[in-house]
Parts: C-alpha cells; sequence; structure tokens
C-alpha cells in the first residue's frame, strides 16, 4: 500500500513538474532578449490544448506512428522512475538499474525516429538520422560519465553512484554532462527548438507529421527528459547524500533552477553550431567525462 | 600543497594541449600555445618556492615574457606578413586529431606510473604531462598543412621537454634554461622570416607544395 503511494505521488511529481522547465527556459530567453515572452505554464496550456484535439492520421502510416510516441513516454517515465530525488531516494533500485536507464532513454529515441519515419516523409526520415547521428556520440559521453561515477563510489547503482559528489573531477564532470543535456534535449548549440525551417530542425522535425495527444505525449517525454538529465547533473556534482535531508532537498531544487536558468543563458548568447562542427563539441564533451574517469580512477588508486 | 597547485597548473596545460588540438583558427592556436607556455614558466616559482633566488625570478620573468609576449607577437606578425587564411587545413580532421590527442595523455597518465620514477616525482603530473605534450606536439606537426601551425606544434614539443626538464631543476644551470629560451625565440624569428619568403616563392604556405622544385 505504501508502496503504491509512494509511486503515485513521485509519478505526480514528474508529470507535473517536469513542463516547468521549458516555461522557466522561455521565460529566461524571453527576459535577456527583452520581451516578456509566454507565462512559464505555457507548455501545460499547450498539452490540456493537444490532449483535447483529434489526431490526423496518414494513411500510409502504420499502427506504430502511435504506438512510438507511447512506447518513448513510457520508457522515459520508467526512466524518471529509476532515477533518485536527492533524499527521497528512488522506489526501486537494484544493482545495474543505471544500465536500464541508459538503455530505456535509448528505446525512447529508437521509438521517436521510429515513428518518425513511419508516415515515409523525407523531412521526418532526415530529421531522425541527424538525431541517432548525434545520439551516438552523446551516448558514448553519458557511458563514460556513468563509468567515472561508478569507478569513484564502487557501485553500479543509482543511488548509491549520485549520492557523494564527483570528487575531484566534478568540474570535469559537470562540463561534460552539461553539454551531453544540450545534446540529448536539443538545445541551442546541437538544435533550435524554435526554429521551423526544414533543413536544419532535427528534433523538431521528427515530430512534424503528429498531432494531438501523440504530440502531447511526445512534448511531455521531452521535458521528463529534461528534468532527468538535470537531476543526473545535479546529484552527480553535488554531494546531496552527505547533508540532513532538508538541505539537500534544497540544494536539488536550486541545483535544477541553476541548470535550467544557464540552459537559457546558453540558448540567449550563443549560436547554434554549423552541422560538421557539431561532432567536434560532442567529442569534447566526451573527452570531458573520460578525463573525469581518469582522475576517478587515478584518485581512487592512490 | 605546492604539489598539488603544480599538477592543477600541469592539467591547466594538458587541457590547452587539447584545446590546441581542436581549435580550426590559426589565433586561437596561437593563444593556447602562448597561454601553456605561460604557465609552464610559472612553474619553477611553485618549485622553488623555498628558495627563491633573482637568477630563478629572472628566468621565469624572461619565459612569461618571451614565450607569452616575444613569440606570438613574432607569429601573428608573420601572419600578417604573408597574409595567411586564419582557417588551420588539417592533414588529420579535428575529431581525430582530438581523439589521438586524449588517447595519448590517457596512455601518458597510465604509462608514467610504470615508469621508475624518484618518490618524490611518483604522485606529480610532470612526467605525464610532459609525454602528453610532446605526443601532441608530434600530431601538430604531422598533421596540419599551414607552416605556422606546424610551428605551433613546434614549440609545444618545446614546452613539454621544458616540462620534462623541471624534473631535474636542482642540476640544471639556469644558464642553459636561458639558453634554450633564447634559441626558441631565435628560431621562431628565423622562421618568421622563412613563413613569409615561402608565401612569396610558392603564393602558399602549404607544405604539400613545398615538394616541387622550382627554379
Amino acid at each position: 500500500m505504501n508502496l503504491i503511494l509512494d509511486l503515485v505521488l513521485r509519478l505526480a511529481v514528474w508529470m507535473l513538474l517536469a513542463p516547468l522547465l521549458p516555461g522557466i527556459i522561455n521565460k529566461v530567453k524571453a527576459r535577456v532578449a527583452g520581451r516578456r515572452g509566454p507565462p512559464v505554464l505555457q507548455l501545460y496550456y499547450d498539452l490540456a490544448k493537444l490532449w483535447r484535439k483529434g489526431v490526423v492520421l496518414s494513411t500510409l502510416a502504420s499502427p506504430g506512428f502511435v504506438a512510438g510516441p507511447a512506447v518513448a513516454w513510457v520508457a522515459l517515465t520508467g526512466a524518471a522512475m529509476l532515477m533518485p530525488l536527492g533524499p527521497a531516494g528512488s522506489i526501486l533500485s537494484f544493482r545495474g538499474d543505471v544500465l536500464l536507464l541508459i538503455y530505456l532513454l535509448a528505446l525512447a529515441r529508437f521509438c521517436t525516429a521510429w515513428a518518425a519515419m513511419e508516415t515515409g516523409s523525407a523531412f521526418e526520415g532526415m530529421g531522425a538520422a541527424r538525431e541517432v547521428s548525434y545520439a551516438v556520440l552523446a551516448e558514448a559521453a553519458i557511458i563514460a560519465a556513468v563509468l567515472s561515477l561508478s569507478v569513484q563510489t564502487g557501485s553500479v547503482s543509482l543511488v548509491t553512484m549520485l549520492s557523494p559528489s564527483a570528487g575531484a573531477g566534478a568540474v570535469l564532470l559537470a562540463a561534460g554532462l552539461f553539454t551531453v543535456l544540450l545534446a540529448e534535449n536539443c538545445r541551442v548549440p546541437f538544435d533550435d527548438p524554435n526554429t521551423h525551417l526544414e533543413l536544419t530542425m532535427i528534433h523538431e522535425v521528427m515530430v512534424l507529421d503528429h498531432s494531438g495527444p501523440p504530440l502531447a505525449a511526445i512534448l511531455h517525454g521531452a521535458s521528463v527528459k529534461l528534468l532527468l538529465f538535470a537531476l543526473l547533473l545535479v546529484q552527480a556534482v553535488l554531494p546531496t547524500g552527505k547533508s540532513s535531508p532538508l538541505v539537500a532537498a534544497g540544494a536539488l531544487v536550486a541545483g535544477v533552477l541553476v541548470v535550467t536558468v544557464s540552459v537559457g543563458l546558453v540558448e540567449s548568447f550563443l549560436a547554434r553550431l554549423a552541422f560538421r562542427r557539431v561532432p567536434l563539441l560532442l567529442t569534447t564533451a566526451f573527452l570531458f567525462c573520460l578525463f573525469a574517469l581518469l582522475v576517478a580512477w587515478k584518485g581512487g588508486a592512490e | 600543497m605546492s604539489g598539488e597547485a603544480l599538477n592543477l597548473l600541469i592539467g591547466l596545460a594538458m587541457g590547452l594541449n587539447l584545446l590546441a588540438l581542436g581549435t580550426s583558427r590559426l589565433p586561437s592556436l596561437i593563444r593556447a600555445m602562448s597561454a601553456q607556455g605561460m604557465l609552464l614558466g610559472l612553474m619553477p616559482l611553485l618549485l622553488e618556492a623555498e628558495n627563491l633566488d633573482w637568477r630563478i625570478l629572472l628566468v621565469v620573468l624572461a619565459t612569461l615574457v618571451g614565450k607569452g609576449l616575444v613569440i606570438p607577437g613574432l607569429l601573428r606578425r608573420a601572419m600578417r606578413a604573408a597574409n595567411i587564411e586564419r582557417e588551420i587545413q588539417p592533414f588529420l580532421g579535428y575529431v581525430p586529431s582530438l581523439l589521438l590527442g586524449a588517447c595519448g595523455t590517457i596512455a601518458a597518465v597510465a604509462l608514467a606510473r610504470a615508469l621508475p620514477l624518484l618518490p618524490e616525482h611518483a604522485r606529480s603530473l610532470l612526467v605525464p604531462g610532459a609525454i602528453a605534450s610532446v605526443l601532441t606536439g608530434f600530431i601538430l606537426m604531422i598533421g596540419r598543412v599551414k607552416a605556422i601551425s606546424q610551428v605551433c606544434g613546434y614549440l609545444i614539443l618545446e614546452n613539454g621537454i621544458y616540462l620534462f626538464g623541471l624534473l631535474l631543476i636542482h642540476s640544471t644551470p639556469w644558464l642553459v634554461e636561458s639558453g634554450i629560451l633564447l634559441d626558441v625565440t631565435v628560431g621562431v624569428f628565423i622562421i618568421g622570416i622563412i613563413v613569409d619568403r615561402i608565401q612569396r616563392a610558392f603564393d602558399s604556405l602549404d607544405t604539400r607544395k613545398l615538394t616541387t622544385l622550382r627554379e
């Protein structure tokens, strides 16, 4: 009974809080540009509106067109359930759950790409190809980051891995994970969430043919993913397990806010990179994580 | 405590190595190289913190001015005089050279543990930093087309050798250090002139074109 209550509570927190982050990012961007900007709760209104609308289905599309976003959303929510929430811990913790987390993220990406190609349009296929080719490099970086955390703590379960700070390599790890966060969530140096030029879009072009509730699931899933990565970054860097629950919770919320605002600032002050330069930046992120791994390994041996 | 600060400086120098490998602009390559030279120039102050005398201060000052101002100044002047485009053309792409440099750095750290070092040097990053810089210098010299970026590779290589020389700081006379510094400065000075000549004779600084003979 207690378990079910915990699960429902957690789901509610993730579902309700996640769409806040894109709103904050947009607000920061608007403020920096001197505009008033859309309300922070804009994504909630959008989701509610989309949920009431009907779905336009292509005659070519198989059931996978609707199943893709649904499976992706479930995979992302499952990944969110694995992520510990600071002092509250995680609902489901076992040896090697971090591997499941990585695979769930990959499954979500696969399903989005699959659904994108269902309509047989050339643009969606192009976007999916780009998304997947970036993901190869971003995944290498996140695996290196996870390895360095696991070497640091000598554990492969998220709760123990994320409770102490990342030690001497924390700065390296933070830089690497922040870059991965921007790449995985299609933020500015890699992709522009506001663009609607078909030739430059990545994530937006993949979801171009979706409408109504499936689009709502995709948008909500994207915000859950953003919150997931922000939490991973904050908990990897801050020693949330060491302090009292109240302080840790405060630090967690403040950390996520700082990450969100910095995403907004990065988006305001940086232009997106040319396509041929993106692999270089992602490789740099991978190297940051790799060197954090080196520091953890060398520091642990001495 | 001074060991920690030293390791931090060497870590920064290793980061600058990777920056030099990843950048696509000639001015930022020159900046990375000169910043690394200045970082290394500061190290004798940390190593010899107990017994500072005016000769050490003089060499440190000369290194800072030489590697931080004179050499980059000469290179920039050569760049202006020869009207070089700012883009570096790589033989070896940026991502492969960056990965190669990172592998080299990791190998250097791993290798340094296997070397029979003095106990007081075992924990310091001096040897890995030196090996990594030498490797970076090699990659830059082999993997870039423009003569100027090869010069930068040569200077990073020299930085690595200087770092290795810091191990022997107690037995190397300061005269030798200042002699090396003078040599490097004069070398860059001459290379600056040569670059200008190459540009006039071949209308390009592409070293691939230097293999064909001309009247």
